[in-house]
């Protein structure tokens, strides 16, 4: 009946399957079916590296190709994690050396990547084709310098927003002569100058070469020369964009930049001089996204180039945009669907930009596409926030930060309860949130009771009691990662939904209310948590055991304690639990 | 490796069926002891919000606050504006939100002056990586007004400017403490008052480290001795820095700015190797 099919007209069904949401499911349909998934799967997504061990996935998974691994968690972007704190790389490297030869592609999230993993990389994989290092650090350009020399078929190598000791500008000109393979190369992240003409020997001889992304050393001059031997760049970041002011260089850009047909993404812009931004008009209506996000420059010129761009998808820009910059943003482009506003000055105490609500009010009514929003501002309303909730009920992440912790509603005073529940009542596909302003456990009510399909939530400085989170963790069914600081959450809530806890990939409390005692219990309750205390100040049970534990990050595990923590991290295990009672 | 989590919801579905008995006595009971509101056998449901739906659960949830205060250090705290909260959430359910919203402001100064020393470590949540990269020193070439066919614009240079004053962080280690720091140069304009920084960031982990007990933040001046002589080399600790070229340092041996301008990362080092190590220098040039 079920056996009707022959092993090998299963795995080409199989191979079809993309996600590995439906991967996992057609594992779970029977042993046969399970046996025939785990030969053929050949890329493994794990989002958490101590939620699973390089030996389990390797036993389980013998053919793989494709591995993308994340490590710490996401508050480490905001220095929350301190230094050291673990997601090293290498016993993963380590394991897929002796078992995976074949391996093709790493990517890795928050991981921390020594020299010594990049050139264990470099010499185990014979066909490794893609690196993708979004922000880890630990590794100089000697481990770059590895890669390039020894992996004969990259295509691509992209150091995302990582943290790289940069040794020596050198480490291009150790790609091969013969390496030709280079699809994808983005260097925007290192600091230090690169070697220019290594850069554009590599860049000539590459025919498949699509993006490109440079970093802000290289000076605006090379860009023309870059660009005239990459005309078939899909994708392009500019480095520094400010030159002495020549008409003649002027139009050899602007020359440089229309001759790139295939042009839809563009980026860099550091230092930009506004006057060479009309060096982008020829190129603009081709564009689906644009970062400017380090573009630090302001009306008009800002709104005039964007609005230019007529096919825009996405858009990533500083505070500068303003509020009439996002009107004709709104009035221009009718396909964007990501916007993202980063504030140009985040510590001052007052604004120095016309950036409010209104601006994000006049998007999301003229920009019927629009799903995607991160915006940075000082200033907001329930009404704008219903508003925007009514107009974009297509709305899959929307995080907004008010800068000011527990601003209210500046119209009403009140909090922002109201305005955030019609967003989670009216955006059904919600999946993303991050919350600000002032809010009360209201608001986490709406939540829990409306935010069914939230994966990802975010809350700072808010609520009032455990009954916050409690909402949260017992209403939403489909989250994953809750990230929570400052907030008056403490053990109840947290004991409350214990169970809830596995389903998630992992929960990260700072500076709330949970004690040392709740954690050691969590843990001896939950066996598969591993229950990780954070405490700078020093072992926690020199404190009262009723003591507020600085940090806190839980998540279930088949893999057990990890073994790498440094001092300032206790896991809470058995032990602990044994002798508490 | 999500697979494996269905796998666990359904046996951890089936521990918490079966229950036993042991740990139901270890669970920190959450409701009243008789309309409780955690998992029960009854409620074999991972999201018990069942008990939401009651009306007088406002009053309940306060009640078992008042009865079964376990916590000992924060309870009273908690209970206090726990008990505002409960009231306000009735006054919710019947009269207008004005009226409520006043109330949570009142709630919430409270908690701001108990959590709010300004500036917020990792607020608002821009990326360290993102903050450095909009300030570190950066190549402005002020765009002259002298072509033709191009217009600078009047603000163009004001504002990078600005920007580059925001901040520049580097790395900051202590032998001895496992703990890296970041510190923002631009904070400080002289090799004084980064030295007090260093002391301030160090003082509390030293003395945490060297005895446990002391627990930190609460007994500020007891067990901690201020780190002093980080500049001349009179202390127990000396600072050191690595250069844009991957040479280290001594802090405070050259000017300020030409500090700034190429320091890479910093390093508190027990004067004692200090000598060693300057010593390996020396032989190596």
């Amino acid at each position: 009946m079920a056996y009707a099919f022959p092993e090998e007209v299963l795995e080409h069904v199989f191979s079809f399957l993309t996600s590995d949401k439906d991967r996992n499911a057609v594992s779970l349909v029977c042993k046969s079916w399970y046996e025939i998934e785990r030969w053929c799967r050949k890329r493994i997504f794990v989002g958490n590296c101590y939620a699973v061990s390089p030996k389990i996935m390797i036993r389980r998974f013998p053919e793989v190709r494709s591995v993308e691994l994340k490590g710490k968690p996401h508050f480490a972007d905001f220095n929350l994690v301190p230094e050291g704190w673990g997601a090293y790389v290498y016993p993963w490297i380590l394991a897929m050396s002796r078992s995976y030869p074949w391996l093709e592609e790493i990517k890795l999230k928050r991981m921390v990547i020594t020299d010594e993993s990049l050139e264990l990389i470099s010499k185990s994989f014979k066909n490794f084709k893609v690196l993708v290092l979004s922000s880890c650090d630990g590794f100089t350009t000697d481990g770059l310098a590895a890669i390039a020399a020894n992996c004969r078929n990259l295509r691509k190598l992209d150091l995302g927003e990582s943290e790289v000791e940069d040794l020596s500008g050198h480490w291009l000109s150790h790609f091969p002569d013969n390496c030709t393979s280079l699809v994808s190369l983005n260097i925007a992240c290192l600091a230090s100058e690169v070697s220019l003409l290594a850069l554009e020997r590599l860049v000539t001889r590459s025919p498949n070469l699509r993006t490109l992304r440079i970093n802000r050393a290289v000076p605006l001059e090379r860009l023309p020369n870059l660009l005239r031997r990459t005309s078939q760049l899909v994708e392009f970041g500019t480095g520094v964009f400010s030159a002495d002011v020549r008409s003649d260089f002027f139009s050899n850009l602007t020359e440089a930049f229309s001759s790139c047909k295939q042009l839809k993404c563009l980026s860099g812009f550091w230092d930009v001089v506004p006057a060479y931004l009309p060096a982008l008009y020829p190129v603009c209506s081709r564009l689906t996204s644009l970062n400017l996000s380090y573009a630090t420059c302001q009306n008009p010129e800002l709104g005039k180039l964007i609005s230019q761009c007529h096919n825009l998808q996405r858009l990533w820009v500083l505070d500068f945009i303003e509020d009439t910059g996002l009107e004709e943003l709104a009035a221009n482009c009718k396909d964007l669907q990501e916007l993202r506003v980063f504030p140009s000055d985040p510590f001052a105490a007052e604004p120095d930009t016309t950036l409010t609500e209104q601006g994000l009010v006049a998007v999301s009514d003229g920009c019927p596409k629009l799903q995607s929003v991160l915006y940075f501002c000082r200033q907001m309303t329930n009404a704008a926030l219903v508003t925007i909730a009514r107009n974009r009920p297509n709305m899959i992440r929307f995080r907004l930060c008010i800068i000011e912790p527990r601003t209210p509603d500046y119209l009403t005073l009140g909090s922002f309860d109201a305005g955030f529940g019609a967003i989670v009542e009216n955006c059904k596909e919600l999946r993303r949130l991050s919350l600000s302003g002032l809010l009360t456990d209201r608001v986490f009510e709406y939540i829990g009771a409306h935010a069914k399909k939230l994966e990802m939530l975010s809350i700072a400085f808010a609520g009032d009691s455990d009954l916050g989170l409690h909402h949260v963790l017992s209403g939403c069914d489909s989250l994953r990662k809750l990230e929570i600081r400052d907030c008056p959450f403490g053990d109840k809530a947290l004991l409350a939904n214990a169970a809830k806890l596995e389903t998630m990939r992992s929960l990260w409390m700072s500076s709330c209310s949970v004690s040392f005692e709740a954690c050691k219990m969590l843990a001896q309750k939950m066996p598969r948590l591993n229950v990780e205390v954070i405490d700078e100040r020093g072992p926690p049970d020199t404190r009262p055991e009723s003591c507020p534990v600085e940090k806190l990050y839980i998540y279930r595990t088949v893999a057990g304690r990890r073994f790498d923590t440094p001092g300032y991290v206790w896991t809470m295990d058995e032990d602990t639990a044994v002798r508490l009672t | 490796m999500e697979g494996y989590s269905r796998k666990w919801v359904m046996q951890r579905g089936e521990e918490i069926n079966h229950g036993n008995s042991e740990e139901k006595k270890l669970e920190l009971r959450l409701g009243p002891p008789n309309g409780d509101w955690s998992s029960s056998e009854k409620d074999e449901t991972f999201f018990p919000f069942s008990y939401m739906s009651k009306d007088n659960h406002a009053q309940k949830f306060s009640s078992f606050l008042q009865l079964q205060s376990t916590a000992q250090k924060q309870s009273q705290m908690v209970q206090e504006s726990s008990q505002t909260i409960c009231t306000k959430t009735a006054d919710l359910q019947s009269t207008e939100k004005k009226k409520a919203f006043s109330q949570t402001a009142t709630v919430h100064n409270s908690a701001q002056k108990r959590t709010a020393p300004a500036p917020v470590v990792g607020w608002p949540p821009i990326r360290s990586f993102r903050k450095n990269l909009a300030s570190s020193s950066s190549s402005v070439k002020s765009a002259t007004e002298t072509t033709q066919n191009v217009v600078p614009s009047k603000s163009a240079n004001k504002k990078p400017m600005e920007i580059c004053q925001k901040g520049l962080f580097v790395k900051i280690n202590m032998d001895g403490i496992p703990i890296g720091r970041k510190v923002d140069l631009k904070a400080y304009d002289s090799y004084d008052k980064l030295s007090s920084a260093v002391d301030q960031l160090f003082r509390g982990l030293l003395a945490a480290q060297n005895d446990p007990s002391t627990g930190g933040n609460e007994k500020k001046e007891d067990g901690e001795k201020t780190i002093s002589g980080l500049l001349d080399g009179s202390g127990e600790y000396t600072l050191v820095y690595e250069d844009n070229e991957g040479d280290r340092m001594l802090v405070g041996d050259v000017p300020w700015h030409m500090f700034v301008s190429t320091v890479k990362r910093l390093r508190v080092l027990k004067s004692s190797d200090l000598s060693t190590l300057t010593r390996a220098a020396k032989q190596l040039t």
